[in-house]
């Protein structure tokens, strides 16, 4: 639902910010990228293809069902008038920026390296399963000749990766698993390349293959599990405008993308849009939603000389503004600045696997060497002293190890995908299982953002069709709210209903005025009479107030029931907000917040989270505004909800798709408990390790039972991080809304 | 031992035909949309093929 709250109040793009975010493909044909949440079928696939392909000028229409695209390729200068044509099908869709679309090139290197390392240790394993069962002689030695010759590709091809990733670990001197890999396969190679010159016995391609083989299944998995996270991300819709309409001296009017507006254009914004750049209104009357931009909950009043912040909506009335910063120095850029400046606790952060490695591969190295020189006093043979300290190393090659970690991530992430949760990177899950204070933006996080009338009950049903009539003219929250309780059908029927931005909406029935908005405005006669001067929106007849309407902001589903959830998980929660101390002490009360900080502005959240860090805590920052971003970034880790601003959504550590605010809880459950598997798979690592190794140290190793020794404790392992399934099986009929509501979670379904 | 001489190039033939030929699936896009293949199956496309 919050999908679509943030989907409604916005309109459809203009023609012109659809060609901006084009892709010309040559001659006079573009493409367009829409991202189509809600298509999750066969039908879908048709239905939209086949309305898309009838319009005038679409050379062609495809839709991706994997990862709910559709790209449209149009001829001429006219756009194609998709948006509407899908709407009317029933499908949302979000323009696409074509810089985000391309082709990800990691993943198919990786896919690729999988494919190649895949094919080379089949093969090796065949030849080396005929060598252990007693080849001799010149056929071993021919065994080992192909095998070598197999390797070679696999070592460039698929090694490449580990080597590259070790050699930049090294130069910037630091440790990383893949350093003990890359030293272990490539010694690995050598030696058995010599044994193999020198007719050996043993030769080790088939393990330094194998090895990178498991490896990179692991690496790809988290990989892909990362990318289908970023994905149903990035196709969420956009809260900020990519351009403007510049009205020019000469009376022309000009599309201009944001990053060209300059301060000092004259700028028109229709009702719907947001307000691309900082600015002062010239003229026009509206109200402004600046809930993403403040956290106020209520919508603001503007009129000529109001000056403006980027990324607010213009809501009832058209306004002319003139910018009075570019983009580069307006409110969002100030955001970005803020938060790249509080970077804190997360870029500090190392994984635990590179912490691991830092102290595992000197352990490992020095074994080997000590092995070496053990064997070189004992036996004073340099050669078999060099054979059992390679193998040595060839035993310790973290494949287990270097399994453990990503294997538990790659399933959690997973298991959180499936509640409709994103997780950007595994380091993510790692800093949400240390954290021990959660704090909570309220508008937009722990509310929706959204009115809710409170006093249903206290007015007339016939005055609340009356006003609910009335109300379907206007996009002003309260009148969507309105709109939403009507369908008493004996009320006059409306004439003439114009709309005045700022104060409300006119309309005429059976011979009398009626008004509903701001008091002030809507109830002339009272305001004469000196009575009511205080705010409120009411409905009046001939100017006499016949119904009154209090509104409070909707709390998100299952608020109070996450929050509970947190403080049974051991977690202290805070709320901080840049909405008035009333609005906050209403919500806390309601949610049993017992601490909370009103009226706070970016930087003063960003201070109090850093303020809790220095005290030790590990905070955890859920918000969705464009002032939460900074503290989004300040944090040890965050969340945001899918109905938060872009920038917000690319700071925060996880995005939650689904109304419920239990996605909250249920993150920290999972990765408490993939935290747990995390330390369960590492103990089990070293626990071969400390087997394995004394065996190789004392030279009993041979690639025999090298192969089974890795491949046992790799299957180990990852046998150890599926039991994540089970573990949080029962929680998703919890988080999954049980009501009509599926048709907004389509993302969810993805 | 010459039963080998040919046995083992045909067995790596083999396996890099398959290999070639996934590397050639992958680059031809035909992994870009599992599921949206295996639903396209279904759709009557009438005369005009797409693509």
């Amino acid at each position: 639902m919050a999908l679509e709250v943030a989907d409604a109040a916005s309109a459809l793009p203009s023609i012109h910010e659809i060609k901006l975010a084009s892709r010309a493909l040559g001659g006079d044909i573009h493409q367009t990228d829409l991202s189509v949440p809600a298509v999750h079928c066969g039908g879908c696939i048709q239905t939209i293809e086949a309305a898309l392909a009838k319009l005038e000028n679409v050379e062609m229409a495809r839709v991706n069902l994997s990862t709910k695209r559709v790209s449209v390729r149009w001829q001429g200068d006219e756009v194609p008038p998709f948006f509407a044509t899908l709407s009317r099908l029933g499908y949302q869709a979000h323009l696409f920026d074509p810089e985000i679309h391309e082709k990800d090139k990691t993943l198919s290197e990786l896919i690729r390296a999988v494919a190649v390392a895949g094919f080379a240790a089949g093969n090796i394993m065949l030849l080396s399963v005929s060598v252990w069962s007693g080849a001799e002689g010149a056929t071993r030695d021919l065994f080992h000749w192909i095998s070598a010759l197999i390797a070679i590709p696999a070592l460039a091809f698929a090694g490449g990766i580990y080597f590259r990733s070790a050699a930049n670990a090294l130069r910037h001197g630091r440790m990383n698993m893949d350093v003990p890999i890359a030293v272990g396969v490539s010694l690995a190679y050598a030696m058995s390349l010599y044994e193999t010159i020198n007719h050996g016995e043993h030769a080790y391609f088939d393990a330094s293959v194998s090895l990178l083989f498991f490896l990179l299944i692991g690496r790809t998995l988290d990989h892909v599990m990362r990318e289908r996270a970023r994905t149903a991300v990035n196709g969420l819709s956009r809260l900020v405008a990519r351009g403007s309409i510049v009205l020019r001296d000469d009376g022309t009017r000009e599309y201009v993308p944001v990053a060209e507006l300059m301060p000092g254009m004259r700028l028109l914004i229709a009702a719907g849009e947001r307000i691309p750049v900082d600015g002062d209104i010239i003229s026009g009357n509206s109200d402004l939603d600046c809930s993403i931009v403040s956290g106020e909950s209520a919508p603001k009043t503007v009129s000529a000389g109001t000056h403006v912040q980027a990324g607010t909506l213009n809501l009832t009335g058209p306004l002319t503004m003139q910018a009075t910063a570019a983009a580069k120095d307006s409110f969002l850029a100030e955001m970005v600045r803020l938060m790249e400046a509080a970077e804190g606790g997360r870029s500090r952060y190392r994984r635990i696997a590179d912490r691991i490695s830092a102290l595992y591969a000197p352990v490992v190295h020095l074994a080997a060497f000590a092995t070496f020189l053990g064997w070189m006093i004992a036996s004073g043979d340099w050669y078999r002293a060099i054979t059992v300290a390679i193998a040595v190393l060839i035993i310790t090659c973290p494949c287990a190890l270097g399994l453990a970690v990503p294997i538990v991530q790659v399933m959690a992430a997973r298991r959180l995908f499936e509640a409709g949760v994103m997780v950007k990177d595994g380091s993510a899950l790692e800093r949400l299982a240390a954290i021990d204070s959660a704090v909570f933006d309220k508008t937009g996080t722990l509310t929706l953002g959204l009115p809710r009338l409170v006093n249903v009950a206290a007015i007339d049903p016939a005055m609340l069709a009356i006003a609910a009539d009335m109300a379907a003219h206007s996009r002003h929250p309260f009148s969507k709210t309105l709109a939403g309780l009507g369908g008493f059908a004996g009320q006059p029927k409306l004439e003439s209903v114009s709309e005045y931005p700022g104060c409300g909406i006119e309309g005429t029935a059976a011979g009398s005025t009626w008004r509903l908005g701001r008091r002030g405005w809507a109830a002339w006669k009272a305001r004469i009479s000196g009575k009511g001067t205080n705010g409120g929106t009411v409905l009046t007849k001939d100017g006499v107030i016949v119904a009154s309407f209090v509104f409070e902001d909707a709390l998100r589903a299952d608020a109070r029931a996450a929050i509970l959830k947190l403080n049974e998980q051991e977690v202290s929660v805070q709320m901080l907000s840049g909405d008035t101390a009333a609005a906050c002490r209403e919500v806390a009360n309601l949610l049993d917040i017992r601490r909370f900080v009103p009226d706070l502005l970016p930087s003063g959240k960003v201070e109090r989270i850093e303020t809790l860090a220095t005290a030790g805590h590990k905070v955890l920052m859920v918000g969705d505004g464009l002032n939460d971003t900074p503290a989004l970034g300040a944090a040890h880790v965050s969340i945001a909800p899918a109905s938060a601003a872009e920038i917000g959504r690319n700071a925060a550590d996880f995005v939650f798709l689904r109304e419920s605010l239990l996605a909250v809880s249920l993150a920290l459950e999972v990765s408490r408990k993939a935290g747990g598997l995390i330390r369960q798979n590492i103990a089990v690592a070293i626990l071969y390790n400390t087997i394995a190794v004394p065996v190789a140290i004392l030279g009993h190793v041979t690639p025999l039972i090298a192969a089974i020794a890795m491949s046992a404790s790799s299957l180990l392992v990852i046998g150890n991080a599926l039991r994540l399934e089970g573990f949080v099986r029962d929680a998703p009929t919890k988080t999954v809304p049980n009501d009509g509501r599926s048709n907004s979670s389509g993302l969810a379904q993805l | 031992m010459t039963t080998l001489a040919y046995l083992i190039p045909v067995a790596l033939l083999l396996g890099g035909l398959g290999l070639s030929g996934f590397l050639w699936a992958l680059k031809s896009g035909q992994y870009e949309d599992l599921d949206g293949a295996a639903e396209r199956i279904l759709i009557d496309q009438g005369d005009k093929p797409e693509r």
